[in-house]
């Protein structure tokens, strides 16, 4: 096993991946920037490192500092949470190349799916259904034009490099469509070093739904079910739920296995999620991306089935077999993950500031994932995500019950935050009765939501 | 004479108006980016901006003027 890691990351992430660690008798290394000194993973770990000044790509992107800090502190792997450096190829072939390993997939994985136009293809050759869309990168606006009228109105425009929802938009039509394009291509550039973009179908009153896949070390890929992500805003995921309501049983085995097909045609090993869209009406999904790393959302799926996604991380990167018999999981009940983020529940606009009072629920079926104390500022350097409100419900009923109690006793000062809107998403009979898509949140806050 | 203020603690990412130039209400001013989000600060009203009182790359905190206009 592993004696030793480093976690590349900060906040609720690094906190909950020292969690598991810790348990599993791995001595754990955080990182932090002159931003974060004062957070709770730093305390958490064993050793911390400071690894540079505030700007992410001066500290948490910084891979070179990030692999003196592996190798000073004496630490064995590396583990990159989500976001930041996890799905760059480049970085985990420099912690291999370092004799560290990586508690990941092989970097030619990150690749395949990181570029999502490459990712389509070889879905489709997979047998992976795919909307129709581009087989090779667009650049200019006449070729967008172009392959926009191919593919037919409307049309998702996003970088092939991209993620995280920045620069995507829908195109109605040709005037539309340029200014689309342009959008995309230049924060494509800024964001992600590369001006390709990807123009495919747009999926009207779709849901969003995502299958958890693992790659054992033996080389088997098991699938541990989906999670529901439909309740977003600017194409970024605010709640999620598994098992998705919208999804039938029929479905989900049909799902299920093109998500191991998915991760069998890259050689997957480690976490992974295979998102899709799925059509409720007519029992129908397409492939949208493959993640290749640990998700955002993976705590619901490890209160249904019981097993510690982080845990199998670091069996699979120690090359050894799983806490769990592959053959008998079965998920029981019922799960929801509210994100509580540092941001007006209105508009939704970012709101940083210094924490005065942190009281988190806790109780039966509660999970709070946080990355954040009283007294802790969250400032305007990353993301806003202060918590992770997870409830788990005999069934649904349940699971909605203990979430509206829980949203109702987590009570933050200093920053204002999202939790009055996922009370208004508790009590919205659109959410309850568990028939909705993506276009709930704009439902819900009409008007109000600024494009991505 | 109109004060714009920037909503929150921000780093600023681009100056697309100058000093002298005429605006109208919702033009866009400054392009703010806080926890990875970009924030357009737009002109509340028409006129011609008398003084931009930020430069790409500085941090304004929640309340300081971004611009004047008159």
């Amino acid at each position: 096993m592993l004696d030793s890691v480093l976690v590349a990351n900060r906040g609720e992430i690094a906190r909950r991946v020292i969690r598991t660690a810790r348990r599993m008798g791995i001595r754990t290394v955080a990182v932090y920037s002159d931003a974060d000194a004062d957070l709770p993973h730093v305390r958490e770990a064993d050793e911390a490192v400071r690894i540079g000044p505030p700007q992410p790509a001066a500290s948490y992107l910084n891979a070179a500092a990030i692999i003196d800090a592996a190798r000073g502190a004496g630490a064995a792997a590396v583990h990159p949470g989500y976001g930041f450096l996890a799905e760059n190829a480049g970085f985990a072939r420099r912690v291999l190349a370092a004799g560290l390993t990586w508690v990941g997939p092989d970097p030619a994985a990150i690749e395949q799916m990181g570029d999502k136009i490459r990712a389509r293809n070889l879905m489709e050759r997979a047998g992976v259904p795919v909307s129709p869309g581009s087989r090779e990168p667009v650049t200019d606006a006449a070729a967008a034009a172009a392959e926009a009228a191919r593919i037919g109105y409307p049309v998702m425009v996003k970088a092939a490099a991209g993620g995280g929802g920045i620069g995507m938009g829908v195109a109605r039509g040709e005037a539309a469509l340029a200014a689309a394009f342009e959008t995309a291509r230049s924060r494509a550039e800024r964001f992600f070093g590369s001006p390709e973009i990807l123009i495919e179908r747009y999926v009207e009153h779709a849901r969003h739904v995502e299958v958890q896949i693992l790659g054992l070390a033996d080389g088997r890929v098991v699938a541990l079910g989906e999670r529901d992500c439909s309740v977003q805003r600017r194409h970024q995921k605010v709640a999620e739920e598994t098992p998705s309501p919208g999804v039938s049983a029929a479905l989900r085995e049909r799902m299920l296995a093109a998500a191991v097909r998915a991760g069998q045609a890259v050689r997957y090993r480690g976490a992974g999620t295979v998102e899709c869209l799925v059509d409720a009406e007519s029992g129908s999904f397409v492939f949208l991306e493959m993640n290749t790393r640990l998700q955002v959302e993976h705590p619901v799926t490890e209160l249904v089935t019981g097993i510690d996604l982080v845990e199998q991380q670091f069996l699979i990167a120690a090359g050894e077999p799983p806490s769990f018999d592959p053959g008998a999981v079965r998920p029981s009940g019922h799960a929801i993950e509210l994100r509580v983020y540092a941001e007006d529940p209105v508009r939704f606009l970012p709101r940083p500031g210094t924490i005065t009072e942190w009281k988190q629920p806790a109780g039966e079926g509660i999970r709070v994932d946080a990355g954040y104390v009283a007294g802790n500022t969250v400032t305007p350097f990353y993301d806003p995500l202060l918590a992770k409100l997870c409830v788990h419900g005999a069934d649904r009923g349940q699971a909605l019950d203990r979430a509206r109690d829980a949203v109702a006793a987590f009570r933050v000062a200093g920053p204002q935050t999202n939790l009055p809107f996922h009370a208004d998403l508790l009590a919205s009979p659109q959410f309850a009765s568990g028939d909705y898509d993506t276009s709930l949140v704009s439902k819900l806050r009409p008007g109000k939501v600024p494009a991505a | 004479m109109a004060e714009v203020r920037a909503e929150m603690v921000a780093n600023v990412w681009k100056v697309v108006a100058a000093e002298g130039d005429r605006v109208d209400e919702g033009d866009t001013l400054v392009i703010l980016e806080s926890m990875k989000m970009e924030i357009p600060v737009l002109a509340e009203g028409p006129g011609v901006v008398t003084k931009m009182h930020v430069a790409e790359g500085d941090v304004v905190q929640e309340g300081d003027l971004i611009a004047t206009i008159g």
